[in-house]
């Protein structure tokens, strides 16, 4: 997947990334020998444009988490590109990249974790306006301000982290996020540990601030359901790559690659009578390891539609395990992510075609 | 505190509904205490439940609901300072509240046992997962070292983990999060329980391994008749794998019943606000998600009247609601039951969405 892709935005994008890459360890210490290197983002490109939720989606593994700490630099890619605002930062240094931090901001998962327990609210929400350099006058009136915006009484500033509950601990991560106007926002399983009535009032917050602000939102979650109430577009990640990448109505309604088939038929559903009556495409083995990619496509050896292609006619074919056949192709080259429809990529040699989901037991509906 | 004898007969009647055989277990009025600052409060508070040989009980409910303090009581192992005060805990007709420390011991694991959410913490990392299979078979019965081997090595094939000859032998870390999973249901099933409680079995595993567990427990579950008590938050895996379910709120039942009851003829506005409040994967929505206004209460200091009251979109502000805690009772056919006084509305307004 190292082929930069041709993307569809026309110079609106706020985020641009090309074939971004990260690789840990399999450096040599000292004397020793190297240690296995993991591909943890593996040729990455995308872009995202103003205004827009873009989400990304992916299991443990897939290196959605490391892809949003290289947007914000947070970590230094091993190679490729991180274009934002019109501006290459791939290569900013530390102090450059402070003056950018007030323009994106990341809000994480455990907003007890990224709180500093020993600090008011008010002081935690105002410590970015200060390393801003912005005067008291102006913290004091922001901070209300945001503090508002996110929905908690203004007496919240004098108190601490620990006297709040998850879901108003994630806004006052929200609040400080937000304190500098940032133009995007990077959101690292926003919600995955609240309940689902919480939940559901911090999803709520952030379209509202997205309406009055227009930041712009990487959405990065394991919940597919979440995912595609929140985002407009959603790329689906697997072993460090984008694996499809589509808007979620395409996306969820008729998926192309056949692990996003796989991901979304796995999904129960809270509704009784439809959910018995769905199936389930089993994906095979567990999850490959980013140390040791497979070679061609990286899903090839849990993918049912190589094994189903495998004995169609004419498909030059290879054995992967005792009784297992895969097309050749599959094992011999990587698939590029490309449009097939408007809009709509997918990196598979053989992608589903409308409606061949469903025949695997996927359950679509489409009501655009 | 003592409970009198029209206690047990009321609590008997309870159950009537539920008439086909006796349950595997079954909770009458249980309540469960701690400590507080400002005296004593119900973690859970009065909650009778049941699941019959073979069935799929979904327990649902937020954070602070009592869900799994309920169980860690059926299964006599409430953190202190907390303590059951009061209830029945019945595993196939006897009363586990009655036995001995030591004969509670031997009950847990041999015919009632519980596997927790995160699959590492209950399993010891120094220890091969073959070792720590034929400890739990060594601690209940006689035998040999070959032996435990054998039938470890069983039930791993029967958990579906490759290549159990080899595997037996690995530590922990070497499983991935799925296979650790896998490994305590083993452990769990080892001594064919009447009763397993999963307490939140996948919330830490991915969905498309979270698939792969819970068929597995269906499949145990068809193999050796035994009852499953699914602890969850997740209303898509009760639409999939449950046979009844009980909403909790608050330390107490808000709604129980069949699954096609609780989906289809929804009586509580609790169990309503969380069928709204999810996203759906099936369509797209540009409306903002129903909020569930506000916090679950605190259990020290519960409302006099109904509990979800200040929460609820029904009855916020209703005098009867603020002055009457509702007691569950029958809303259509006779096992569906909920505590509100106020069902008859919920149900007339019709199905979800």
């Amino acid at each position: 997947m190292n082929t930069p892709v041709s993307l569809s935005t026309d110079g609106d994008a706020l985020v641009r990334v090309d074939n971004l890459r990260k690789v840990f360890g399999g450096k040599r210490w000292m004397f020793g020998k190297a240690g296995p290197a993991v591909s943890a983002v593996d040729g990455v490109s995308f872009s995202v444009d103003r205004g827009e939720t873009f989400g990304v989606v992916g299991e443990t593994g897939s290196g959605k988490s490391t892809l949003g700490r290289l947007l914000l630099r947070l970590l230094n890619p091993t190679d490729g590109r991180v274009m934002f605002d019109g501006r290459d930062i791939t290569h900013l240094s530390q102090s450059e990249l402070r003056r950018l931090r007030g323009d994106m901001q990341m809000v994480f998962q455990d907003p007890y974790g990224s709180l500093d327990p020993r600090m008011k609210v008010g002081a935690i929400v105002a410590e970015p306006m200060q390393v801003h350099g912005a005067d008291r006058s102006q913290i004091v009136r922001r901070t209300g301000e945001i503090l508002e915006q996110v929905g908690l009484p203004p007496a919240t500033a004098d108190r601490y982290p620990h006297e709040f509950s998850g879901g108003q601990r994630q806004r006052i991560g929200i609040a400080r996020a937000m304190a500098l106007n940032p133009k995007l926002l990077i959101l690292d399983e926003p919600v995955s540990a609240l309940d689902v009535s919480i939940q559901a009032q911090i999803l709520n917050l952030l379209r509202k601030i997205q309406r009055e602000t227009g930041v712009t939102y990487i959405f990065i979650a394991h919940d597919l359901a979440v995912v595609r109430h929140i985002s407009e577009r959603i790329a689906v990640m697997y072993l460090g790559g984008i694996v499809e990448m589509a808007p979620r109505q395409k996306l969820y309604a008729a998926p192309r690659h056949p692990y996003t088939a796989s991901l979304l038929s796995a999904v129960p559903i809270p509704d009784l009578k439809a959910e018995r009556h769905r199936k389930r495409i089993a994906l095979h083995g567990e999850i490959g390891s980013a140390t040791a990619l497979p070679s061609g496509c990286r899903f090839h050896p849990r993918c049912f539609k190589a094994r189903l292609k495998a004995s169609a006619d004419g498909v030059a074919t290879a054995k992967i395990a005792d009784d297992v056949v895969v097309p050749r192709q599959c094992v011999e080259s990587d698939p590029q992510l490309q449009a097939d429809a408007e809009d709509h990529f997918v990196a598979c040699h053989f992608p589903l075609e409308p409606g061949e989901a469903a025949d695997h037991g996927i359950t679509t509906t489409s009501n655009d | 505190m003592l409970q009198s004898k029209e206690f047990i007969g009321d609590g008997s009647k309870v159950d009537d509904a539920h008439s086909a055989g006796r349950p595997a277990l079954e909770l009458r009025n249980l309540v469960t205490r701690f400590p507080g600052d400002d005296g004593a409060f119900n973690i859970v508070d009065g909650v009778s439940l049941s699941v019959l040989p073979g069935e799929t009980l979904a327990v649902v409910g937020e954070s602070g609901s009592g869900k799994t303090m309920t169980f860690l009581s059926a299964i006599g192992l409430v953190p202190r300072p907390g303590k059951v005060v009061e209830g029945e805990i019945l595993l196939d007709g006897t009363d586990l509240l009655m036995l001995s420390e030591e004969d509670m011991r031997a009950v847990r694991g041999t015919r009632l046992s519980m596997v927790f959410q995160d699959p590492l913490t209950g399993l010891n990392p120094v220890f091969t997962i073959g070792d720590q299979i034929a400890g739990v078979l060594h601690a209940h019965r006689k035998l040999s070292r070959t032996e435990a081997r054998e039938i470890a090595i069983g039930l791993l094939e029967k958990v579906h983990i490759p290549d159990p000859h080899r595997r037996i032998d690995d530590y922990p870390h070497q499983l991935s999060g799925g296979m650790r999973q896998r490994v305590l249901i083993a452990m769990a099933i080892s001594l064919e329980p009447q009763v397993l409680i999963a307490d939140e079995p996948t919330t830490a595993l991915d969905v498309t391994v979270q698939a792969q567990v819970l068929e597995l427990l269906a499949e145990l579950r068809e193999q050796s008749g035994m009852a499953i008590v699914l602890i969850t938050h997740d209303l898509g895996l009760v639409a999939r794998y449950a046979d009844r379910v009980a909403v909790m709120y608050a330390g107490r039942v808000a709604e129980t019943g069949d699954a096609e009851a609780i989906f289809e003829r929804t009586a509580h506005p609790y169990t309503v606000s969380l069928f709204r409040s999810v996203p759906s994967l099936e369509t797209d929505t540009a409306s903002d998600l129903l909020e569930i206004e506000g916090q679950p209460p605190d259990p020290a200091a519960l409302p006099a009247g109904c509990a979800f009251e200040p929460r609820c979109y029904l009855g916020h502000g209703r005098q009867d609601c603020q002055a009457t805690r509702p007691a569950l009772r029958a809303v259509g056919e006779s096992s569906h039951r909920a505590a509100c006084l106020h069902s008859s509305e919920v149900i007339t307004e019709g199905t979800v969405e």
